[in-house]
């Protein structure tokens, strides 16, 4: 039914019908929102679930991982230092092959503390071996969870997902949302039957100590299988379409008005809506502009990619996130895409907008289309506020 | 599409009343999209509410920098911040105060109401919680929402409790404006 809802709370609905048996979590803005309304759901009886509270983010990922290991589906959520909390149990999640499901309400990482939106927290945990999919807006959040709990718990993948979802603009967007009805979402996602769980019937050891002589496998084991989240993304965005009706295409890019575009934009999650509108007004004006928005951002699909930009002479990519000292994360990934290719675009320019809550407008949108010219450009920052930058240290 | 800004201070209910508006747009079957923005983050601090209003699903996600109606909840917030900031010609304020609230100079084609948001809902509510007069008063004032909706999304989105009360309000500040109270 069409609601005009929260995206936390639509998030909530949307995991409340994927009926985790255990969730686990520590409130942290903006994540707060969605495990609050989690927590009621299981409070007054309409979600049948253990709701375990805890101290910390640390101690949040480590009982789902447990509860996951133990053959149950489970459920957390976090933001911010949250995540970065979570960062050693994250990584352990995905080594043991646990298909956990995360929503990441992204946010700026501290110091300075700073409560508002960019995806510096999920693009840290980059090589954690999760699947990263990213919402453009609250009902494609909301519909991820499904996605992301079919695709997590598929045998051929056992990899836990990350559905990444801009904190405020979406978590604190109220927005019409259709939450699907039980018998539909229990028709696209079965129940979750573990390959394996600690049993005390069949005792086993999940996690354990693995030499040099093993190690290495382990690690090949999940690129491969990453591999195979690129095929069945796919699958699953038309097994989604047969059930619910929308279409997510092939949930690993989304290629808007790129045909004939002499400029491309590159981004990722809620911006895409803005950049979207500033497409149709250049167009309108006869402007030959798009958009590639990346759904998919672990595992990143190259070749699609490619194949979206290889005409494209001049591609800007939009980070809402840096990796201090180096190129940004979603830059250098388009350009390896791109990179030896016969035909290639002419021009990858890299651009920075919207840390820690700066607003992206769309006057920020159309600078970059602007500054998108013949001469190549890296970490382009829109938007800097040049007189706070005259300040010398010490003085 | 139409924007509307709201300024007032974190706890003075401006997401409920961005909420209620873009709830009445949706019961109208138009798309909205409801949104705050807070500045310290801290209960008192000044902070904006929005709502964006469309035929179509909304995706422009930024501030509201060029609003069609700005509704000002804390009146108080005008000696700090130009709340009129980029109104747009034809645009509208609504604000919480009492008559003899100096008002800075408008275009001659932007419209001013001021109503004591907070008196009435001290009458019909029990506390100084203007945002439901306010919302009345924006239906009135823009002919945006009929004022049965409005009521029916107070409705759907209030307790018990706090509903006979807020719904009193919202006709009150309808009434201010249309000149019948």
């Amino acid at each position: 039914m069409k609601e005009f809802i929260e995206g936390s709370r639509a998030v909530a609905e949307a995991v409340r019908l994927c009926k985790p048996g255990v969730i686990s979590a520590y409130p942290i803005t903006p994540q707060t929102h969605i495990v609050e309304e989690l927590a009621q759901m299981v409070a007054e009886g309409s979600l049948n679930s253990q709701f375990v509270n805890v101290e910390s983010e640390h101690s949040a990922a480590s009982v789902v991982l447990g509860a996951s290991a133990t053959g149950v589906r489970a459920y957390t959520a976090s933001s911010s230092q949250g995540i970065l909390l979570m960062c050693e149990v994250l990584f352990n999640i995905a080594g043991m092959r646990l298909p956990l499901v995360l929503t990441c309400a992204n946010r700026a990482i501290s110091a300075p503390i700073n409560i508002w939106n960019d995806q510096q927290d999920s693009i840290s945990m980059r090589d954690a071996g999760w699947v990263q999919i990213y919402a453009e807006n609250n009902q494609e959040a909301a519909d991820m969870h499904f996605i992301a709990y079919r695709l997590a718990e598929d045998k051929n993948i056992m990899l836990p997902v990350m559905v990444c979802m801009d904190g405020f603009i979406l978590t604190h967007g109220i927005e019409t949302v259709d939450i699907p009805k039980q018998e539909e979402v229990d028709k696209f996602l079965p129940v979750y039957s573990p390959l394996y769980k600690l049993d005390t019937a069949t005792p086993m050891t999940l996690g354990p100590l693995v030499g040099p002589d093993y190690y290495l496998e382990t690690r090949y084991a999940i690129q491969e299988t990453h591999k195979d989240v690129l095929t069945l993304l796919p699958k699953l965005a038309a097994d989604f379409k047969a059930v619910f009706g929308r279409d997510y295409k092939n949930l690993l890019i989304e290629e808007y008005r790129t045909e004939g575009a002499e400029k491309v934009i590159v981004a990722m999650g809620s911006v895409c809506g803005t950049v979207k509108t500033v497409v149709d007004q250049m167009r309108a004006k006869g402007k030959k502009v798009g958009l590639l928005r990346v759904v998919s951002y672990r595992p990143f699909p190259y070749q699609e990619v490619y194949q979206a930009l290889k005409d494209i002479p001049k591609v800007a990519v939009l980070d809402k996130s840096v990796s201090l000292g180096g190129y940004a994360p979603l830059a250098v990934e388009v350009k390896a895409a791109c990179y030896g290719k016969k035909k290639t675009p002419k021009v990858i320019s890299s651009f920075v907008a919207g840390l820690g809550g700066r607003d992206i407008t769309v006057e920020s949108i159309e600078e970059i289309y602007r500054r998108l010219t013949t001469k190549e450009v890296n970490l382009d920052f829109i938007d800097l506020k040049p007189e706070l930058l005259k300040e010398k240290y010490g003085q | 599409m139409k924007e509307i800004r709201i300024h007032a201070r974190a706890g003075q209910g401006a997401i409920t009343t961005a909420t209620l508006l873009g709830y009445a747009y949706f019961l109208q079957g138009t798309y909205a999209y409801a949104f705050p923005h807070f500045g310290a983050a801290r209960m008192g601090a000044p902070m904006n509410a929005f709502v964006r209003v469309d035929s179509e699903p909304i995706r422009l996600r930024s501030q509201i920098y060029e609003p069609d109606y700005v509704i000002i909840v804390d009146n108080t917030l005008m000696r700090g911040f130009n709340c009129f900031a980029g109104l747009k010609d034809k645009g509208v304020a609504i604000i919480n105060a009492e008559a003899g609230l100096e008002l800075p100079r408008v275009k001659p084609t932007q419209k001013v109401f001021i109503v004591p948001a907070n008196s009435i809902a001290q009458e019909t509510i029990g506390r100084p919680l203007g945002n439901t007069a306010l919302i009345g008063a924006f239906a009135a004032a823009t002919g945006e929402i009929k004022l049965d909706t409005l009521i029916e999304a107070v409705k759907q989105k209030f307790g018990s409790r706090a509903l006979e009360g807020n719904i009193a309000a919202v006709k009150r500040g309808y009434d201010f404006i249309k000149g019948k109270a």
